[in-house]
């Protein structure tokens, strides 16, 4: 494969489309509201009607809005309609001819939509996950040739640093550091690994971007090796998330055989090679020491740092691990430039963030919206606020290691330093709506019986730590607690966040220290010698 | 547990252990390739008995000891026999504040059984998972494979009833 | 091999390039409680113990694992540290059944000392009470998982040490145990030779010799490092 190859196979697969496309989202989301079934009556649909010539039907990645699932978009008309039934594909390939249509329509113009900035999801719903030449034709695989061909591989670093991309799996560490590390730490091998541990309960973006647009990942990953100097590499994948894990192994094999990972690649010295780890259901696999683990056949415990994978990995040779968002991330930038990159979002934050909105919201499904956007517009805006006019209370943002940001804050900032400084994280992009409704005290339990679950057991603040915070939440929600009770959650609360081994213990106590700085009276409400004050209500 | 008849009486013509072989070869015994043998062994055998992991371990040259260390850490691997039916309820976050909580109970007790357990008949697997990524139609129930976006307790409840009712397939 | 100088409490300590904070205090003379540490093993930083305070660095850091650099300040008494390792002792006494009056360790128990030592009068904490086996089908040693501290001592010194890897731990979080092979009973554990190093590594009385009876267990963890060092010697 060389360019004018990419190119023409770009040609063919554009020359191939039909006037009409009829793309129809077959994501995990859209897939448990029948769209499969869907898929094939809109086919059959289109065949019944003689319009085989003019009209094709695709199979589409995640077009965001899940909650209205499943979508079927038509182009070039830009029709969107929305909770399509099987049993109406024939009403909507007659719509195509004229004819009226009662299937719910989509607003393409709705600011769920509209205020979206695409990145990392602007092949999300358009192409066809399965299809590379579909990739292909959208300009996929040319920032990787132009990486083998124009730039060395410290161009290739300078370009991540000078766009100013920070992890997108939780901790936000620049990532043209993190590469320099591992291209210049010493090794007779060097790994790649792509973090696909999305174990964040309320986070599904790196599914969808997996399941909607794998090589737009795995092009990434072939960038970000030639610029350490790697030639492996793994991708681990939740085992929850099997349509992935297919999509996922189809995509590396068709890459292959277009010498587009493997020996060679583009015809140059460069070799590359990709391998899945399926992950076989353990939270702390996000952490990436443990991940290591995990990637290595043991029991997925961390270890401490440093030495950081970076400088020691995966069979101790230099590993740069990072998540799908990030890698998704790479080619955008290789193709439009750092500035380009560095004008979006804010200072410090560049770039977008891929947010799954998701709980007592109306519209919920997969965001993509500029740093700096601030809590607000996002709720209220795009997710269009309270489904039934109880009261918003809060955002959960970081899953078991954010916190909750109460309504009266909702005009931060969405970017790593403004959510830090609210005592909550950016991590992976899970945002939990929470309404009057909700306990907070109960959401700081629920987090804390995760985090208990999750506990490896490797050390002692976490593995025994959590089980007393949880005891002492419980006793809390039951109205058995006393105000000693609260006290020794708190400095319970410290020991385990200063003493843990690992990211997942020195944040488990994060959705309880939230909830006691911003929602404290919930708390005491509860307490046994306190008189009830009764449910609280938004602050 | 050493002494446990194993679950699946293979079948003369089994097949299984070829297979597994054959996934084995591919990662050409190498002992990292643990975790991808052993989910290829339970989605073959259904669960991961004293046998199948003595087996591996050998094939796999490791301690027993670490197979079972492995096996028995992550949520995935069962090593008791699963249910006919398995029905999963999502605890994540989205699915929590949608009252996922509700439909647990509702479903713990129409089926007389604790989550994570499977009914003395070995009709039933009642399990949670904690997060299915499937957010955005929350709260999400899993049944027999089949994924239920914006579930609620009642369907729920009447589904599994109908499921279980159903006349339960010669094994 | 070069000399690093670095201050443990105000002290100026001289230590070898590459060896740890806790090597170098203890060849000080300066104490810092360790449990899941034992000479001649591979450390895991997992009890949480011996973590110390280092100027410049806003976390604690265990010192069984981290190197000493020239012109490091370490502290390890402060508050703070001897709240954390008092909280971190209660927990384990919490954890599972120890009640030292019928324990074959008592008087040479390293989880004993540990209390005496961080000033535990008692344990603020909810005992936990979970149910534990005691499994004693070895003919010769005994396992009492209400001792077991989860240190992996055990772990190690049958794999690094003896080089079988019987034991491993099961399961994860408050409900991992250590286990024999494909988690057996003790004595049906077919890889293990008997050597009895697992017995000299346990820092509590969770592996015994069978027939010892309260306070009588003898042994001593030091011949762990005696073996390793003796090894290297015949080479």
């Amino acid at each position: 494969m060389d360019l004018a190859e990419l190119h023409a196979t770009a040609e063919r697969e554009r020359a191939r489309r039909k006037a009409i496309r009829v793309l129809c989202c077959t994501s995990s989301g859209c897939q448990a509201s029948r769209s499969l079934e869907l898929f094939h009556q809109l086919e059959a649909a289109v065949t019944a009607t003689g319009q085989d010539e003019a009209v094709e039907v695709a199979s589409v990645g995640c077009m965001g809005f899940c909650g209205q699932g499943p979508m079927v978009r038509v182009e070039p008309a830009d029709l969107l309609f929305e909770r399509v039934r099987p049993e109406q594909a024939a009403e909507i390939i007659a719509a195509l001819a004229g004819e009226p249509c009662s299937v719910e329509r989509g607003d393409p113009n709705h600011p769920f939509f509209a205020r979206q900035v695409h990145v990392v999801r602007r092949n999300g719903g358009f192409i066809d996950p399965e299809r590379i030449e579909e990739y292909i034709a959208a300009g996929g695989y040319e920032a990787l040739y132009r990486v083998l061909h124009d730039f060395t591989p410290a161009e290739v670093i300078q370009e991540i640093t000078r766009s100013g991309l920070r992890g997108r799996g939780g901790a936000g560490y620049p990532t043209g550091l993190k590469w320099a590390t591992v291209a210049k730490s010493p090794g007779e091998r060097k790994f790649v690994v792509c973090n696909g541990d999305e174990g964040d309960p309320g986070a599904f973006m790196d599914r969808s971007i997996l399941e909607s647009d794998p090589h737009l990942v795995l092009e990434g990953m072939a960038i970000a090796a030639y610029a350490v100097g790697a030639h492996e590499g793994y991708i681990f994948v939740r085992g929850e998330y099997p349509l992935a894990i297919q999509r996922l192994t189809r995509a590396i094999n068709q890459a292959r055989k277009l010498g587009l990972l493997g020996s060679q690649i583009f015809e140059t010295a460069f070799d590359f090679k990709v391998e899945i780890r399926v992950g076989a259901g353990a939270f702390v696999c996000g952490e990436e020491t443990a991940l290591i683990a995990s990637i290595e056949g043991r029991r997925s415990q961390p270890r401490p740092r440093p030495p950081y994978p970076a400088e020691k990995g995966l069979w101790g040779f230099p590993t740069l691990i990072n998540n799908v968002e990030t890698f998704a991330n790479i080619a955008p930038i290789i193709e439009h430039g750092a500035d380009w990159y560095a004008s979006i979002g804010t200072e410090k934050s560049t770039g977008t963030k891929v947010f799954a909105l998701t709980g007592k919201v109306r519209n919920t499904g997969l965001i993509e919206v500029p740093m700096g956007m601030t809590l607000r517009e996002i709720v209220e805006d795009l997710g269009g606020g309270s489904p039934d006019g109880t009261p918003v209370k809060a955002v959960q943002t970081g899953g078991p290691s954010g916190g909750c940001i109460p309504a009266r804050l909702f005009d931060t900032p969405v970017d790593y330093e403004s959510l830090a400084a609210a005592g909550s994280i950016m991590g992976s992009g899970g945002m939990v709506v929470m309404d009057a409704h909700t306990s907070m005290v109960q959401i700081a339990q629920f987090y804390m019986a995760f985090c208990m679950d999750e506990s490896c057991g490797k050390c002692v603040p976490c593995r025994v730590g959590t089980v007393q915070m949880y005891r002492l939440l419980s006793k809390v929600v039951a109205g058995a607690a006393t105000p000693a009770d609260l006290e020794q959650l708190e400095q319970l609360c410290r020991l385990v966040r200063e003493t843990s081994l690992c990211g997942l213990g020195q944040s488990a106590p994060n959705p309880v220290l939230s909830t006691l700085r911003y929602f404290r009276e919930e708390y005491e409400a509860l307490l046994r010698e306190e008189a009830a004050a009764g449910a609280n209500g938004t602050p | 547990m050493s002494n446990r008849a194993p679950a699946n009486p293979a079948p003369a013509a089994d097949n299984r252990q070829k297979l597994l072989e054959a996934t084995m070869r591919r990662y050409q015994y190498r002992p990292d390739a643990l975790i991808e043998v052993l989910h290829k062994a339970q989605e073959l055998y259904g669960h991961l008995s004293p046998q199948l992991l003595a087996s591996i371990a050998r094939n796999l040259h490791l301690p027993p000891s670490r197979v079972y260390g492995v096996a028995t850490f992550y949520h995935f691997f069962s090593l008791k026999p699963q249910g006919e039916h398995t029905c999963t309820v999502c605890l994540g976050t989205a699915c929590y504040v949608k009252g996922a909580m509700e439909i647990l109970t509702t479903l713990e007790t129409e089926a007389g059984l604790k989550a994570g357990h499977t009914s003395p008949d070995g009709r039933l697997s009642l399990l949670t998972a904690r997060c299915l990524g499937a957010c955005g139609i929350a709260p999400v129930v899993v049944l027999d494979g089949v994924v239920i976006g914006h579930a609620d307790a009642e369907t729920l409840r009447a589904r599994l009833h109908a499921l279980l009712e159903e006349t339960p397939v010669a094994s | 091999m070069a000399a690093r100088t670095l201050t443990i409490d105000g002290r100026l300590v001289s230590a070898r390039a590459g060896e740890s904070i806790l090597e170098a205090a203890r060849d000080a003379g300066i104490h810092i409680p360790t449990l899941c540490y034992l000479e001649g093993l591979s450390e895991m930083g997992a009890c949480r113990l011996c973590l110390v305070e280092v100027t410049g660095s806003n976390r604690l850091l265990p010192a069984c694992l981290t190197p000493v650099s020239e012109g490091m300040e370490v502290h390890t008494a402060t508050e703070r540290l001897r709240e954390h390792r008092r909280a971190i002792v209660e927990l384990l006494f919490a954890e599972r059944n120890h009640v030292c009056a019928v324990c074959v360790a008592s008087g040479n128990c390293e989880l004993q000392n540990l209390a005496i030592r961080v000033g535990m009068t008692h344990v603020r904490y909810d005992y936990l009470n979970p149910v534990c086996a005691v499994d004693i089908s070895h003919p010769q040693f005994g396992i009492d998982h209400n001792r077991c501290v989860l240190c992996a001592r055990c772990v190690r010194a049958c794999d690094e040490v003896e080089g079988v890897h019987t034991w491993d731990i099961a399961g994860r979080g408050v409900n991992a145990r250590v286990i024999t092979d494909l988690g057996v009973p003790w004595g049906e554990a077919e890889s293990c030779t008997s050597c009895g190093k697992c017995l000299l590594a346990c820092p509590t009385g969770a592996i015994f010799r069978r027939g010892t009876s309260v306070a009588e267990l003898e042994r001593d963890p030091k011949r762990i490092a005696l073996i390793v060092a003796s090894r290297q010697e015949r080479w």
